[in-house]
């Protein structure tokens, strides 16, 4: 049973102190982190952003990432779509009696790479073990800090109309690369989550332009459900061109096949931004010279009238309304 | 991908509609029987680039939609005993029977399994050797034969857990029903394609011959819908009624043979209890008694209670095409997609629901 | 409707294939199309072959649609 988590690492007995120890604080080492004192201590000043989210993935390792990277990229990416460069993140994990360490290793490794990556520090964090049963394999919280501009205004409110809509690359990946893992769905494919830390393009793009009034990253949900949220908090209408929506084929195959719309399905390494008009291309051409957006495109644009609506023109030149998902993603044969 | 994006090519579409404009005088009332052709109607903005002429009415192909409250009270009733595990394609897990729902009693606890397949629900049998598994079998004629398949592969394997619960519903009786009730005047219909794919266009001669209604089996694609309409129009012109295929690279006069063959090797037609249509004769399948012990309705005792419908609701006129969403009074305020009351909300291929999704007021 | 997508046989064995959907790959049951041979396009529904495609048909109504389309071209 050496190579299980058992009940005693979360005791806080010496167990627990030995995986602290081991797994997170000579991975993630630094100095605030090893101090293991119950919070930790560190210095800012001035505008601060603030969040936390969740992580339950099913399954925990999916192709192009694992739970542990997601956990970081998911809140990393949350203080970057506000603008925030992003410090601090905290990283709680709660485990199912039984789960394997070297799976746990992996997923803390994977969380090593993602905040090397982000340029971001793991300076708290905590773990609990539970009964088999209680929790599916492992979950993941983090929360994170980040320090915003004096001045700066990212915000889904902002939306004007004459604004261009930005979508840094094509929808879907992350959605369909973890279904074709799920039981019942089955299907192989080489496609790869989109997974990624936003904040570097987005520290790019708000040095290109000082007109960028918001910034989100459509994960679940999809692409439509966050254009739906934009038009609603901006109270504006945003038309979209079906023909410059970039879907790659084996999403566009998968979503055949199981009967979703690719504007629904997950991203985890994509962002919307909304931009002014005379700065569009600027910021477009920015995006495009980063890792994560060279696939960008001008989307679509923000006009006045049928407040909170978000519409399609679609390849036959037709419009049709293009709402927010409503419940699950199931897959349907009609 | 290969035989599917080339027909949805906007610069080809471009060539049939202006053609379906030139062609078209006549006004002219199609109706698609077919929910998928709705979604392709409404998701691709098509009634917006038809000439005025043509009105399009959605009938009732959408297995979901149709399926009575009764049939779904049983697979509910089902999924409550206990050692039993229901399996079922996504599409049913939302709609609601009389009292309550599958996805509803799973988070009460009940097994209530998702399956792409036929063939997944085999592998849950196989794997759950003390459990009694069922496959909610819904669907046409398209399904239907996958079904069948399913318990000739479940005989082979010596499978005695595998038992099917069949609503499966066959088209050209409903379609010979609406149309002897007189309630619907058509100038054309849009023929199913994937029910084609296994029937045969040739099933749909009798509405051609004895209502002369032109007729065309139209595949999924925008272009292939516009084909339909072109065909449809040019027929209508012409004082034709025939049938026709829009369809032809999926859709063969015969059909498929060896789909039909297994259907009804394993399958006899029965009366069938279609939402907002009563009782159809031999519009249903039921399990033939060579195959009674994979019959759920023969292995069970199954006691699903009262039915009740729910009120205000007229999804069974909207499916017989003499109403729209637009007309129910339920549609957008206590019926939605998130709240369903009715099945055709539910089934995102539903009237209802493509109304909502795709243009509350799009829908024309 | 039946949702149903046009699929590229890779492999065959015994009476299932690997098909191909534009780069995704699923094992399918050729139980109600027999016939179907590797190189086949067939019409795939909830995990089974329906039909075969027929490729000469799907060809031919491609070039009635450009020559509409050529036609609407030209009328402008």
């Amino acid at each position: 049973m050496a190579d299980r988590i058992l009940l005693a690492h979360g005791s806080g007995g010496k167990l627990a102190h030995d995986l602290v120890q081991k797994m997170f604080v000579d991975v993630l080492g630094n100095p605030i982190l090893a101090k293991l004192d119950d919070a930790a201590v560190f210095t800012a000043s001035g505008r601060l952003a603030f969040t936390t989210d969740s992580y339950v993935v099913t399954p925990i390792f999916f192709p192009g990432g694992d739970i542990g990277k997601l956990a970081v990229c998911g809140t990393v990416n949350d203080l970057a779509m506000s603008g925030a460069r992003p410090l601090y993140l905290s990283l709680s994990f709660i485990i199912e009696e039984g789960f394997s360490q070297k799976d746990l290793e992996e997923i803390v490794n994977s969380v090593k790479e993602a905040t090397d990556e982000a340029g971001v520090t793991i300076v708290t964090g905590d773990t609990k073990v539970v009964d088999q049963g209680s929790v599916d394999k492992l979950y993941i919280n983090t929360a994170g800090v980040g320090a915003v501009a004096p001045g700066l205004n990212i915000s889904g409110s902002n939306a004007q109309p004459g604004d261009e809509v930005l979508l840094s690359g094509p929808i879907g990946d992350h959605g369909i690369a973890v279904m074709s893992k799920r039981e019942g769905f089955s299907f192989s494919t080489k496609l790869e989550s989109d997974c990624a830390p936003l904040n570097d393009m987005v520290a790019d793009m708000l040095a290109a332009s000082s007109n960028i009034h918001c910034l989100r990253d459509p994960t679940r949900g999809g692409l439509a459900t966050t254009l739906n949220e934009l038009a609603k908090q901006s109270e504006i209408k945003i038309i979209i061109e079906e023909e410059r929506l970039p879907v790659r084929d084996e999403v566009l195959a998968a979503c055949e096949m199981l009967g979703f719309d690719p504007l629904y399905v997950a991203n985890e390494g994509k962002l919307v931004a909304v931009v002014a008009a005379p700065d569009a291309e600027r910021v477009l051409n920015t995006m495009r010279k980063t890792r994560y957006g060279k696939e960008a495109v001008i989307l679509g644009e923000v006009v006045e009238g049928d407040s909170g609506r978000v519409v399609m023109k679609t390849h036959l030149g037709a419009t049709r309304i293009v709402d927010m998902l409503v419940g699950d993603l199931l897959p349907r044969i009609c | 991908m290969k035989f599917l994006s080339e027909f949805r090519d906007a610069g080809l579409a471009k060539g049939v509609v202006s053609q379906i404009h030139r062609r078209s005088k006549t006004p002219a009332r199609f109706m698609e029987f077919c929910g998928g052709h709705t979604a392709t109607i409404l998701r691709y903005g098509i009634r917006q680039v038809l000439p005025a002429t043509i009105e399009m009415l959605s009938g009732p192909g959408c297995p979901v939609c149709v399926t009575a409250n009764a049939d779904l009270d049983k697979a509910i009733a089902l999924a409550q005993m206990p050692g039993v595990i229901v399996t079922t394609f996504g599409d049913m897990l939302k709609v609601p029977g009389s009292h309550s729902s599958l996805q509803k009693i799973k988070a009460e606890g009940a097994d209530v399994r998702m399956v792409y397949s036929t063939m997944d629900a085999i592998h849950i049998a196989e794997e759950n050797p003390s459990k009694r598994v069922v496959f909610l079998g819904i669907g046409f004629e398209t399904t239907a034969p996958t079904v069948a398949a399913s318990i000739l592969y479940a005989e082979e394997k010596y499978l005695k857990n595998y038992y099917v619960l069949s609503t499966h519903k066959l088209c050209p009786p409903v379609i010979k029903a609406l149309l002897a009730s007189g309630e619907v005047n058509l100038d054309g219909l849009i023929c199913p394609g994937h029910v084609s794919a296994v029937i045969g266009s040739r099933a749909w001669d009798f509405i051609a011959r004895d209502y002369a209604i032109p007729c065309v089996v139209s595949g999924f694609e925008p272009l292939d819908v516009l084909q339909c309409v072109d065909m449809l129009v040019t027929q209508v012109e012409e004082g034709n009624s025939k049938v026709e295929i829009a369809y032809r690279r999926g859709v063969r006069p015969e059909g498929n043979p060896e789909a039909l063959r297994l259907m009804h090797e394993v399958f006899e037609p029965c009366p069938a209890q279609w939402r907002g249509m009563g009782t159809i004769p031999d519009s249903g399948l039921k399990l033939r008694s060579t195959y009674q012990r994979f019959d759920a309705e023969c292995a069970f005792d199954i006691d699903p209670g009262p039915t009740r419908e729910p009120q205000g609701c007229i999804c069974g006129d909207i499916l017989r095409g003499v109403k729209t969403p637009l007309d129910c009074r339920l549609f957008g305020n206590s019926c939605t997609p998130e709240d369903p009351v009715g099945p055709c909300m539910v089934s995102s291929e539903g009237s209802c629901a493509t109304y909502y999704l795709y243009g509350r007021n799009s829908g024309r | 409707m039946c949702l149903a997508i046009p699929a590229l046989i890779e492999s065959i064995k015994n009476e299932e294939a690997d098909v191909d959907m534009g780069g995704i790959t699923r094992r399918i049951s050729l139980r109600l199309t027999p016939q179907a041979k590797v190189g086949d396009y067939v019409i795939v529904h909830t995990g089974y072959a329906i039909n075969i495609l027929d490729q000469h048909e799907a060809r031919e109504t491609l070039k009635l649609f450009e020559q509409l389309a050529k036609a609407a071209e030209e009328e402008r």
